[in-house]
C-alpha cells in the first residue's frame, strides 16, 4: 500500500458554491480514492460533493519563484478597490 | 423451534439475529482499530463498524421492547452468552488477512443488502424505519467490499491467490446465512423480510457476478455448509469475542461512573 498513488481531495460543503481543498488520501485507484475521501473527510456531514484529483496531475508553482511571481503585486495598492475614494453621493456600493 | 411458533416469537428471534450479526461484525472490525493496513482503510473500517453497532442498537432496542422481560438493549448485547447469540457464523470468523476481512464483509454485505431492502417494505413501521436508515449505510458497505474483492481478485498474482483462498475458506459459512429456517419463513408469510427463495437467488446472482469480475472461481454448488448459529451453536470464535466485548459489563454490572 506504500505504492498507492496520492489523490488530492476537494469537498463542496452544503452552503459552499465551490469545492475546497481539504487534504489528500492514498488509494489504489480513483474510485477507491473517492470512497476513502468520503470516509475520511465527510464523516461529520461536511460535504455534498467530492472531487478527487491525482496529486501528480497538479502543476504547482515553485517556492524558488515566489519573489518573481508574488512580490510585484505587493506595491500595487491601486489594484484593491479600497484604494479609491468614493464620492459621498455614491453611497454604499 | 416448535411447530406452534407465533409470529411474535419469530419476530423476537429474528430481531436478535439481525442485532447480533451487526454487533459481532462491528466488534470484529473494531479489533482492527490501530492495526489496519493503511490510515484510509482504518477510517473506512471504523465507519462501517460504527454503522453496524448503531444498527445493532436499533434492533436490540426494538427486541427489548417486544421481549418485555425487563432486559434493556444493553443487557441483550452484553449479558447473553454464546449459546443465546444468534449472529451468522460468517461474522464471527477471525479477521485473517485483508482478503479474508473483505471477503467476509462482502458475503455478509450482499446478504445484508437484500435483507434490509426487503425490510424497508415491512408493514411494521418500526422495522421499516430502522431498515430505511440502515439501507443507505449497507449500500455503501456493499459497494466498498465488492470493490475490494474485485481489486484483490483481479490484482496481482498474490492478491488473487489470497482472495481465492479467502472465498474458499469462508464459503462454508454462507449456506446458513442465506437460507431461511422456520423463523424467516414465518415472518415472510407475515410480510416481514425477504422472500426466502428470492434472497438466495439475489445473493447468488450478485456474488457470482462479483466473483466473475474478480476473475475468481466460485466454490462448487454442492459444497458442504456449516449450520447451527440460528439455534445458538457457534464456532469456537464467538466465546472469545464475547469474553472481550462483555468483560466490563460482566465485571462491573451497570457501572455508571467513568
Amino acid at each position: 500500500m506504500a505504492d498507492w498513488p496520492l489523490y488530492e481531495v476537494f469537498v463542496r460543503s452544503k452552503h459552499g458554491l465551490n469545492h475546497k481543498h481539504v487534504g489528500s488520501v492514498h488509494a489504489a485507484d480513483a474510485e477507491m480514492a473517492m470512497e476513502n475521501a468520503r470516509d475520511l473527510y465527510t464523516r461529520r456531514s461536511e460535504g455534498v460533493s467530492i472531487w478527487v484529483v491525482p496529486s501528480s496531475a497538479i502543476t504547482a508553482s515553485s517556492p524558488d519563484e515566489k519573489e518573481i511571481l508574488f512580490d510585484p503585486s505587493d506595491d500595487k495598492v491601486y489594484r484593491h478597490a479600497s484604494f479609491y475614494k468614493l464620492p459621498d453621493e455614491v453611497g454604499h456600493m | 423451534m416448535s411447530k406452534t411458533m407465533t409470529q411474535q416469537e419469530a419476530l423476537q428471534e429474528y430481531l436478535l439475529r439481525l442485532a447480533d450479526s451487526d454487533m459481532i461484525l462491528g466488534q470484529r472490525l473494531c479489533e482492527l482499530c490501530g492495526k489496519a493496513p493503511a490510515l484510509e482503510e482504518e477510517m473506512a473500517l471504523m465507519n462501517v463498524a460504527l454503522d453496524l453497532v448503531g444498527q445493532a442498537r436499533n434492533w436490540y432496542e426494538y427486541a427489548a421492547e417486544l421481549i418485555d422481560d425487563g432486559r434493556s438493549a444493553d443487557e441483550l448485547a452484553f449479558r447473553r452468552d454464546a449459546h443465546d447469540y444468534r449472529n451468522a457464523l460468517m461474522v464471527e470468523q477471525p479477521n485473517g488477512d485483508y482478503a479474508v476481512t473483505m471477503g467476509r464483509q462482502f458475503f455478509f454485505d450482499a446478504w445484508h443488502y437484500f435483507t434490509i431492502a426487503a425490510l424497508t417494505k415491512a408493514p411494521d413501521e418500526r422495522i421499516a424505519s430502522i431498515a430505511a436508515k440502515a439501507a443507505k449505510e449497507v449500500q455503501y458497505h456493499l459497494r466498498r467490499s465488492s470493490e475490494w474483492v474485485k481489486r484483490f481478485g483481479d490484482g496481482t498474482e498474490e492478491s488473487h491467490q489470497r482472495m481465492q483462498t479467502a472465498v474458499d475458506d469462508l464459503w462454508r459459512f454462507t449456506g446458513e446465512m442465506i437460507e431461511a429456517d422456520e423463523v424467516e419463513q414465518t415472518l415472510f408469510k407475515a410480510g416481514i423480510g425477504p422472500d426466502p427463495e428470492q434472497l438466495v437467488a439475489d445473493w447468488k446472482g450478485l456474488v457470482n457476478e462479483v466473483l466473475a469480475e474478480a476473475t475468481l472461481t466460485p466454490p462448487p454448488e454442492d459444497a458442504w455448509m456449516y449450520r447451527g448459529a440460528k439455534v445458538g451453536h457457534h464456532t469456537e470464535h464467538l466465546g472469545f469475542i464475547l469474553a472481550e466485548m462483555q468483560f466490563l459489563q460482566r465485571a462491573y454490572p451497570d457501572a455508571k461512573t467513568w
